[in-house]
């Protein structure tokens, strides 16, 4: 699939913006500041509904406007979409495909895309939530159902976090408190399956992590992932850590076991913090390199390597169960953070997706084979292209 | 803003569930417009509501009287209970015509967040009308959602070891609508409860 047009309207500094893009590399070149992120910011929102910059949404629309637009035109082969969502500062937002209303939940269905963005650095070095996260959005990407799951896992941790707290409160034993039960049900039940499901996922990732680290880097440092599962750890600590490192596919069955003893064993403790302890919302996926953990052990240019393995080995992922054609790719300001020849394996390992969109301050930074359509940025407006 | 009261209504208004600032002041400016008895009856039927509707001593449906009009009609078998949680419920149920037992309405789920925990709900009232045995069979027909799923799996729980069928109501495609046009949790759902085909 790719963006033939993309249009926005009062969209961050964008007051209006038409933006032609063509099939392979398109590149939009500015100094800091003047708005090349806002674009592929905007096409992000449209495959995800949100964004990597911020958690709110009227950030997005341009200051003193009321709405933003985002439209894009698609091709699909021979289909053409046009996609359309307009980000409401007081009210819902709406969404269009092909002028017709839809539900804007629905709108991820039309356009996929895979950003890699210079906060990608923090599925390496940063904290376990960030590569929950990174895990989760794929696993939703691939299996929509899933998207319940987690929105009711996350809802028991509340429910049942709330109980601790008032149990505590109002120094209720553990045995005398009858509903912890039934929330224990549902943790464990949404909890499992979304255990399975994320170490399913790892070990599909696996084989493509390695490839993509390969590619990238140029040699194999054995770039390995495997879950830390809160739910194996005896400890009580404030993560996963300790607990063994698994590389397979945990089945929702075994997990249930091994959570329900972990529940049992740590009631004490979880009635004394008023926290649920275990369960997916507190696992890790860690990273290694060479047999080490990346986190603390791996360079600049190593984690970058293996930040960006992630995102294109997803991208592959999704390439290949995708019935409408590859993700389309956008590289945030990411040349920038590479060595020559990282950038230059980067460019080969992309330069056969359908369509790729790159940020770069400086035009030099991004190897002449993705240079083909640049597209100058300066303001908020689009000053010129070079074909 | 408007002037005090104007805005105060507005305000008021918009508190009511469903009613966001627009609608709030498209209302308000509507009582504005319209003629004072005609307002007059509104404020009245709004203070007798809250005088007179009370819940049902038996069920904790809403009614004026002491039992609910469900409760008081000898041709409801009182051999089945349909729990619910709230008084809309029953509307909604007794709109299928199906349905010819008594009903016990908790007023909630189970929700910590909220504040309820199962001594908040009619449960206990609705233990008491099992006790003498007429009642053979219970629905659970809480909402299917995280909290009243919770609350059902609380039910099923007092009530396993009474002599008494417990069923829950089925969840999954709307019928008569298209299965294209399910999302996908319903969708997921209906997979996961499919049936065998029986001959």
């Amino acid at each position: 699939m790719i963006v033939t047009h993309l249009s926005l309207t009062d969209f961050r500094n964008y007051t209006t913006a038409e933006v032609p893009l063509v099939a392979g590399a398109n590149l939009f070149v500015g100094s800091n500041g003047q708005g090349k992120t806002n674009l592929v910011e905007s096409l992000a929102y449209l495959s995800t509904l949100g964004s990597h910059r911020v958690s709110v949404d009227h950030a997005m629309i341009r200051q003193g406007a009321e709405a933003a637009i985002i439209r894009a035109r698609l091709e699909n082969g021979e289909r053409q979409i046009l996609a359309e969502v307009q980000i409401n500062r007081s009210s819902a937002n709406r969404a269009q495909i092909n002028r017709s209303v839809i539900k804007t939940r629905d709108l991820p269905r039309y356009f996929s895309s895979v950003l890699f963005a210079p906060e990608d650095l923090t599925l390496i070095r940063g904290e376990p939530s960030g590569r929950r996260r990174f895990l989760d959005e794929l696993l939703v990407l691939r299996s929509p159902r899933l998207s319940g799951v987690i929105a009711d896992y996350d809802r028991v941790v509340r429910q049942r976090n709330t109980l601790l707290k008032s149990a505590r409160a109002s120094g209720v034993k553990g045995n005398q408190l009858g509903t912890l039960d039934i929330w224990d049900d549902r943790l464990v039940d949404l909890g499992s399956q979304l255990i399975e499901a994320r170490s399913a996922l790892i070990t599909e990732l696996q084989p493509e992590v390695t490839a993509a680290y390969t590619a990238v880097a140029g040699e194999d440092h054995h770039a390995t992932l495997a879950s830390q599962l809160s739910i194996f750890s005896g400890s009580e600590s404030d993560d996963a850590g300790g607990a063994a490192l698994r590389r397979d596919i945990i089945t929702a069955r075994e997990a249930a076991v091994a959570f329900r003893e972990s529940l049992v064993r740590l009631r004490r403790s979880e009635l004394d913090r008023a926290i649920t302890l275990v369960g997916p919302h507190r696992d890790d996926l860690v990273l290694e390199l060479n047999g080490l953990p990346a986190r603390g052990y791996a360079s600049h240019g190593e984690s970058w390597s293996f930040a960006l393995a992630l995102k294109l080995a997803s991208a592959n992922i999704l390439r290949r169960e995708s019935n409408m054609g590859d993700p389309v790719l956008m590289l945030d300001d990411v040349f920038a953070e590479l060595d020559e020849s990282r950038r230059l394996r980067l460019a080969a390992a992309v330069a056969d997706f359908e369509q790729v969109l790159i940020t770069a301050a400086v035009l030099d930074d991004v190897p002449a084979a993705l240079t083909g359509n640049t597209v100058h940025i300066a303001h908020g407006t689009i000053v010129g292209s070079t074909p | 803003m408007y002037d005090g009261i104007v805005q105060e209504l507005i305000d008021e208004l918009g508190r009511l569930p469903g009613i966001g600032p627009k609608s709030a002041q498209r209302i308000a400016f509507h009582i504005l417009q319209t003629e004072t008895f005609d307002v007059t009856h509104l404020a009245e039927v709004l203070m007798t509501v809250k005088e007179k509707v009370r819940f049902c001593d038996v069920c904790g449906n809403v009614t004026e009287q002491e039992l609910c009009n469900i409760c008081r009609d000898p041709r409801r078998s009182a051999a089945t209970i349909c729990v619910v949680e709230e008084a809309k419920d029953v509307v909604a149920i007794e709109r299928t015509r199906e349905f010819k037992g008594l009903y016990q309405v908790l007023g909630g789920a189970i929700s910590p967040i909220d504040g309820i925990g199962p001594d908040d709900l009619r449960i206990r009232q609705l233990m008491q009308r099992l006790a003498d045995g007429t009642v053979t069979e219970v629905i659970i027909a809480t909402d299917p959602n995280l909290e009243g799923e919770a609350t059902a799996t609380y039910l099923s729980r007092m009530l396993m070891h009474l002599d008494l069928r417990v069923t829950r109501l089925a969840s999954g495609l709307p019928v008569g609508g298209d299965l294209e046009y399910a999302d996908e949790v319903t969708l997921g759902r209906a997979f996961e409860g499919r049936r065998l085909v029986e001959n």
